[in-house]
């Protein structure tokens, strides 16, 4: 068990900046998420912690050790590949045993884990098998198996359910999680997919362009992404965004767009004030849009139904707000049909409002 | 017409008529056969020509040879096993014989062990494809060729002669006395010397077939054996080495194939001489230089029953791995 600091670390190929003065401190026992869509540095960040890419700049500790110049194999992890990387020559028995095997663990101690972790993982009738006689959900249990035997202080995730078809992805989200829960070992888990990072994160390091965007719990990223990125990322279906020009000022302000006036939430009034320029970007996330009228403070905009996709619970209405396509999801008793003219209920309460320059979210004040 | 210019004619229009003519008719023949006869019929039918060509070139030569090994010089007579007698019961054959085997070892050892060692190497190179070429060019020389460059090489003068040779050369110029390469037969030293332009010619046919084979490991096994504790050396020796296997089986068996066939290195560096005779120079010499057709026939029965266990291997390993895939 241990903890993993990234302290300034950075890493380039040649000109190409792939993780940019990263900083981050993930606790020990707890499972971190690495989130973004491909090219953004997670997969390098992870393949930092494994010893398998060299660090350019920055100090990168396990435990309180750091292990820039320590080679994957002295570092006490265990790493879940993509590929899932099983040894095709070595039956699955063999394949737990490896790492143990080259550690000269005694033989009978071999023994009992691999059949222990055989047992976690349910293969305990296929030790005898080679990879290729496996399919592919078995394949990537194997993977998860080899990890789990070794014990690590760190277990690290590449895109572990990728290979795998919906349903089984997840299933094996919740074994993960189970398993992490049982284990109470640090994990590092690399995804693109934002419902995996969500479901199964304890926090999650959202990241784009080389860049640490926002990290925090699932459901801080979700009630206050940072910036626009994180606000767009996290969530499904994504959040709406308006661009909108602040006019008036006071108890008057109103952001304004094509055919739209939204009164400025009163907890926005003195975040606006330090932004120059006076052009910003609304989000509204599509779950909080609806054609009813809202229990908070809201204000209303006619649209017409362009697309309706049911769901059989919820509707996803594709509606046009000032000249962008803006998703709104409905309960699916409203029935609404393509064409329709609504009365669209916006909630001042849970819109963000971003610095079109900066695309930072703005803080709001208590008042 | 010049009749060269007729039979080329008749070879390259011809030989594809007779065939489509064949096909035709094989499949008219076959319409007059019922429902259930006519698809266990047609392989065989198509098969038909180049089972005959095999039987004609390759079975009938096989079976002459085999007949021919058993007979008396002239053919006129047959003499039992005399002619296998004789080839294993004196000096000159059984030194063929020892050669045959050390250009079997050696040749194998060296192509396969420096050919993996520069695949492994140009592996993590910039300049991969033009030292790859570089060694690989040598195959392209003919045999002949290659051995009068080795000669060059190899060669001595006796002194006061000027000293051509590179390696004499060489010796020249820290002032030690001329050799006589390809004359010294201790420890079969010349015969070695004669497997090394074969291996020079070879090694880059190796290389390339196993550095192929090296970048179709994915390169997460290598990842996954070092995160999972594993020394470069151990990566290697568990990881890499058995996943190159099959490619090390081929290369392996084609190169003792090249070893047992070798014969133009030898008749053009030494003519066989100075104890460098191998097994199927042995062969042409009794055909040609002793006209004695039954050694020789029972010299090529005794290289293809030396052939026949490495080429079964190579099947066998061939279908595990096509089972596996």
């Amino acid at each position: 068990m241990a903890t993993v600091t990234f302290d300034h670390v950075t890493k380039k190929y040649g000109e190409v900046v792939a993780v940019d003065d990263f900083t981050l401190q993930i606790q020990d026992g707890e499972f971190m998420v690495f989130v973004g869509p491909s090219g953004c540095g997670k997969t390098t960040s992870l393949r930092m912690i494994a010893g398998l890419e060299d660090i350019t700049t920055g100090t990168l500790a396990i435990g309180d050790k750091v292990v820039n110049d320590i080679p994957p194999k002295d570092r006490d992890i265990a790493m879940v590949f993509q590929s899932y990387a099983l040894y095709p020559h070595m039956s699955v028995f063999d394949n737990l045993a490896f790492g143990l095997k080259l550690r000269k663990v005694d033989k009978k101690e071999i023994d009992r884990r691999v059949k222990e972790a055989a047992e976690t993982i349910q293969l305990t009738n296929l030790l005898q098998r080679k990879p290729k006689e496996l399919s592919g959900g078995q394949r990537q249990r194997v993977a998860l198996g080899r990890a789990i035997v070794r014990e690590p202080a760190v277990f690290l995730m590449d895109e572990p359910l990728s290979n795998l078809d919906a349903k089984l992805r997840v299933q094996t989200r919740a074994e993960i999680a189970r398993l992490h829960q049982r284990l109470k070992t640090t994990i590092v888990y690399v995804t693109h997919d934002q419902v995996e990072a969500m479901t199964m994160g304890q926090r999650i390091a959202v990241m784009s362009q080389a860049k640490l965007q926002q990290v925090g719990p699932p459901q801080e990223l979700y009630d206050h992404p940072a910036n626009k990125f994180v606000a767009g990322f996290i969530g499904s279906p994504s959040m709406n965004f308006l661009p909108v020009e602040l006019s008036g000022s006071g108890e008057t302000a109103v952001l304004r767009t094509d055919g739209l006036q939204i009164p400025l939430p009163s907890h926005y009034r003195s975040a606006v004030g330090a932004v120059t320029g006076g052009r910003f970007v609304i989000g509204i996330r599509p779950e909080h849009l609806d054609v009813a009228p809202l229990s908070g403070p809201s204000t209303t905009v006619q649209a017409r139904a362009d697309v309706v996709e049911y769901l059989g619970n919820e509707e996803l209405l594709h509606v046009e707000i000032a000249g962008t396509d803006v998703v709104a999801v409905v309960s699916a008793d409203r029935r609404v049909r393509p064409d329709d003219v609504l009365t669209v209920h916006l909630p001042l309460d849970k819109m963000h409002l971003f610095d079109a320059e900066t695309e930072l979210n703005l803080p709001r004040s208590a008042a | 017409m010049d009749p060269r210019l007729v039979t080329a004619i008749i070879v390259v229009v011809g030989v594809p008529a007779v065939l489509v003519g064949y096909i035709w008719l094989t499949e008219q023949a076959l319409r007059l056969l019922g429902q259930r006869l006519r698809p266990r019929l047609r392989p065989w039918l198509w098969l038909a020509p180049a089972l005959a060509f095999l039987a004609v070139f390759l079975v009938y030569p096989t079976i002459g040879t085999f007949v021919r090994s058993l007979q008396n010089k002239a053919g006129t007579d047959f003499a039992g096993l005399d002619n296998y007698a004789w080839f294993f019961g004196n000096d000159s054959s059984l030194i063929a014989l020892r050669n045959s085997l050390i250009w079997l070892v050696v040749l194998t050892a060296i192509t396969v062990g420096i050919g993996l060692l520069v695949a492994l190497f140009v592996d993590r190179v910039r300049y991969e494809t033009v030292a790859k070429s570089v060694i690989f060019v040598p195959l392209a020389i003919s045999m002949v060729a290659a051995s009068v460059i080795w000669t060059f090489m190899y060669d001595y003068r006796t002194p006061p002669d000027p000293q051509v040779g590179t390696l004499n050369a060489l010796l020249g110029t820290a002032g030690i006395a001329p050799v006589a390469w390809v004359q010294v037969s201790d420890f079969a030293f010349n015969t070695i010397l004669l497997v090394i332009v074969m291996a020079w010619m070879w090694t880059g046919f190796a290389m390339v077939i196993l550095s192929a084979a090296l970048k179709g490991i994915n390169p997460e096994l290598l990842e996954a054996a070092r995160v999972d504790g594993a020394t470069e050396a151990q990566v290697f020796r568990r990881i890499t080495l058995p996943l190159l296997a099959p490619t090390i089986a081929v290369v392996t068996t084609t190169m003792i194939i090249t070893a047992l066939k070798a014969f133009d290195i030898v008749y053009v560096m030494t003519s066989g001489n100075f104890d460098t005779q191998v097994v199927a120079f042995q062969m042409i010499r009794q055909l040609y230089d002793f006209g004695n057709p039954g050694r020789a026939s029972a010299i090529a029965v005794i290289l293809l029953l030396a052939i026949i266990p490495v080429m079964a291997i190579n099947i066998r390993r061939f279908r595990a791995q096509e089972a596996i895939r």
